[in-house]
């Protein structure tokens, strides 16, 4: 029996830049050129003005965990319980969905608030997904 | 929409509730609607309007038989029916239909006949929060809780309430799946699903259906029931991403539909005898309570852990026992529906000696959408 695989994202048009950004090590957002809105997920037009004239950009990578839940059951194919899923909200102001590396998976360890910085893990030769770990100093 | 202009005058829920073995989805919406067409003394040939989710209603009406002219196949999650109840109203006054029927099933612990629920790896759900380990419910929903917690100063121990309280209600009501007496102590050593919640702090996965029928409020005095009119109602959507609403110290899908209803309806909340907020999670009543303007949020955990939610108390809240404790076939807005159409015709197990308004709120997806109705017996 082949071992059920952790959820594989599939790029579309519109998030292909995001996919190639986090292969190359970078974590890219977008900002509308005409009101300066920063957004995420990724789309070719501004939710918030309606512009379709849009600028990719590399963010900082940096954020503070805004809230989270420690998975205990049933788990996900590919994660070993207990893990957590976290909302890391980014310094540009978006806020996204990952996992905490490189940190016990405990209320104790995970504080609300706790700066954090992105890291890349990659799943296979054509996903890297982003992840956070505490930010050092 | 003008207020108590349509009405409910057929309502019921499946014959069995919890684990129904013997029947497929289909056949329970059917069970569901053949009970309602019977609670209103109607002929399947008078409904010529038709709403449900998930299945469509060319296959719910094609096996009940009905040729409708006007339906609704809104399906935004377990608020769907709310939505429904409050299009099926416009619909009705627009003089698009005259007896709409609405119903609701769910095998959703016997999985006969269940639609399968996917996530596709190229939305933006299976590439932004599937990969990260998020795997039904109890894994997403809850994930608002401890920022609402820090934000507002919310305890563990009066989230743990949210499930004793509703139990108390769950003992009364003979159809309920849970009816156990529970302690906070109880719930917090239950085993844990998704921290901050334990398994007393999520809904039940059972078997069932509900359907209602609804005409206008001139006809409605000619049925056999006590008509139940719907007195104001509102909606929304946010998004289906738990990860992407805008703040997770309030839901903006509740803090639309509710306010809507509320004005529709001309009411204040010290109006409001009974209310309902779909539990799916522990949390919910507390977002409900402070989104739909009860109070500030801040004293939503003590409210409820001061027992101002139980039997004989001044807001009688979920007096069914919930989505913890009276059933949740997956899409619980129909159960809460049935619940306060009950306790507005007066004949609900623990009910709420002369209730006059009751409010209706119901959640679709993780906060995803949002659908309030607000129901009295006078006019």
């Amino acid at each position: 029996m082949v071992e059920p695989q952790r959820a594989r994202p599939k790029p579309t048009p519109e998030t292909q830049h995001f996919w190639d950004g986090t292969k190359a090590g970078e974590l890219r957002l977008q900002r509308c050129d005409a009101c300066a809105h920063v957004y995420f997920p990724p789309r070719p037009f501004c939710p918030s003005c309606a512009s379709r004239k849009v600028s990719i950009f590399k963010a900082s990578g940096k954020g503070f965990l805004y809230s989270y839940v420690i998975n205990h059951r049933p788990a996900a194919p590919g994660f070993t319980p207990p893990y957590a899923i976290a909302v890391v909200e980014l310094d540009e102001g978006p806020r996204m969905m990952s996992n905490i590396i490189d940190c016990p998976q405990t209320p104790e360890a995970l504080a609300l608030d706790m700066k954090l910085e992105v890291a890349f893990q990659e799943l296979d030769d054509k996903i890297t997904l982003p992840v956070f770990r505490p930010a050092k100093g | 929409m003008r207020k108590n202009q349509v009405a409910v005058v057929g309502a019921a829920e499946t014959t069995e509730l919890g684990v129904i073995p013997n029947a497929s989805q289909l056949q329970l919406h059917a069970d569901a609607a053949l009970n309602a067409i019977a609670d209103a003394g109607l002929k399947l040939s008078d409904i010529d309007g038709f709403a449900t989710a998930v299945e469509t209603p060319q296959q719910v009406c094609h096996y009940l038989g009905i040729k409708p002219t006007w339906v609704d196949g809104t399906s935004v999650g377990g608020c769907s029916f709310m939505l429904h109840v409050r299009h099926a109203a416009a619909a009705i006054e627009a003089s698009l239909c005259k007896t709409v029927l609405i119903t609701h099933a769910e095998s959703g612990k016997s999985m006969i006949g269940k639609l399968p629920r996917s996530t596709p790896a190229d939305s933006l759900n299976g590439q932004f929060e599937a990969p990260f380990g998020v795997y039904g419910p109890p894994s997403m929903f809850p994930i608002p809780v401890l920022r609402f917690m820090k934000t507002y100063g919310i305890t563990h121990e009066q989230l743990a309430s949210v499930a004793v309280v509703q139990r108390e209600w769950a003992a009364k009501n003979p159809r309920a799946m849970m009816k156990e007496p529970i302690t906070v102590a109880d719930v917090l050593n239950s085993r844990m699903i998704a921290y901050p919640f334990h398994l007393l702090q999520c809904c039940l996965v059972t078997d069932g259906g509900g359907a209602l029928i609804l005409t206008s409020a001139d006809r409605a005095r000619d049925f056999p029931r006590k008509p139940v009119y719907i007195m104001g109602t509102g909606e929304s959507v946010e998004t289906p991403m738990v990860s992407q609403m805008e703040t997770f110290n309030s839901s903006r899908a509740f803090k639309t539909a509710g306010p809507l209803a509320f004005r529709e309806a001309g009411i204040a909340h010290g109006d409001v005898d009974h209310l309902m907020i779909y539990d799916a999670f522990a949390h919910l009543p507390l977002f409900g309570l402070g989104d739909l303007g009860f109070m500030p949020y801040e004293e939503t955990g003590q409210f409820i852990a001061d027992g101002n939610t139980r039997p004989g108390a001044k807001l009688p809240l979920n007096t069914n026992g919930g989505g913890l404790s009276y059933m949740h076939s997956g899409m619980y807005g129909m159960y809460a529906l049935q619940e306060s159409v009950r306790q507005m015709r007066g004949i609900a197990p623990a009910q709420v000696p002369n209730a006059k308004i009751s409010v209706c709120h119901g959640v679709g997806g993780m906060f995803a959408a949002s659908g309030t109705i607000v129901f009295t017996n006078e006019t």
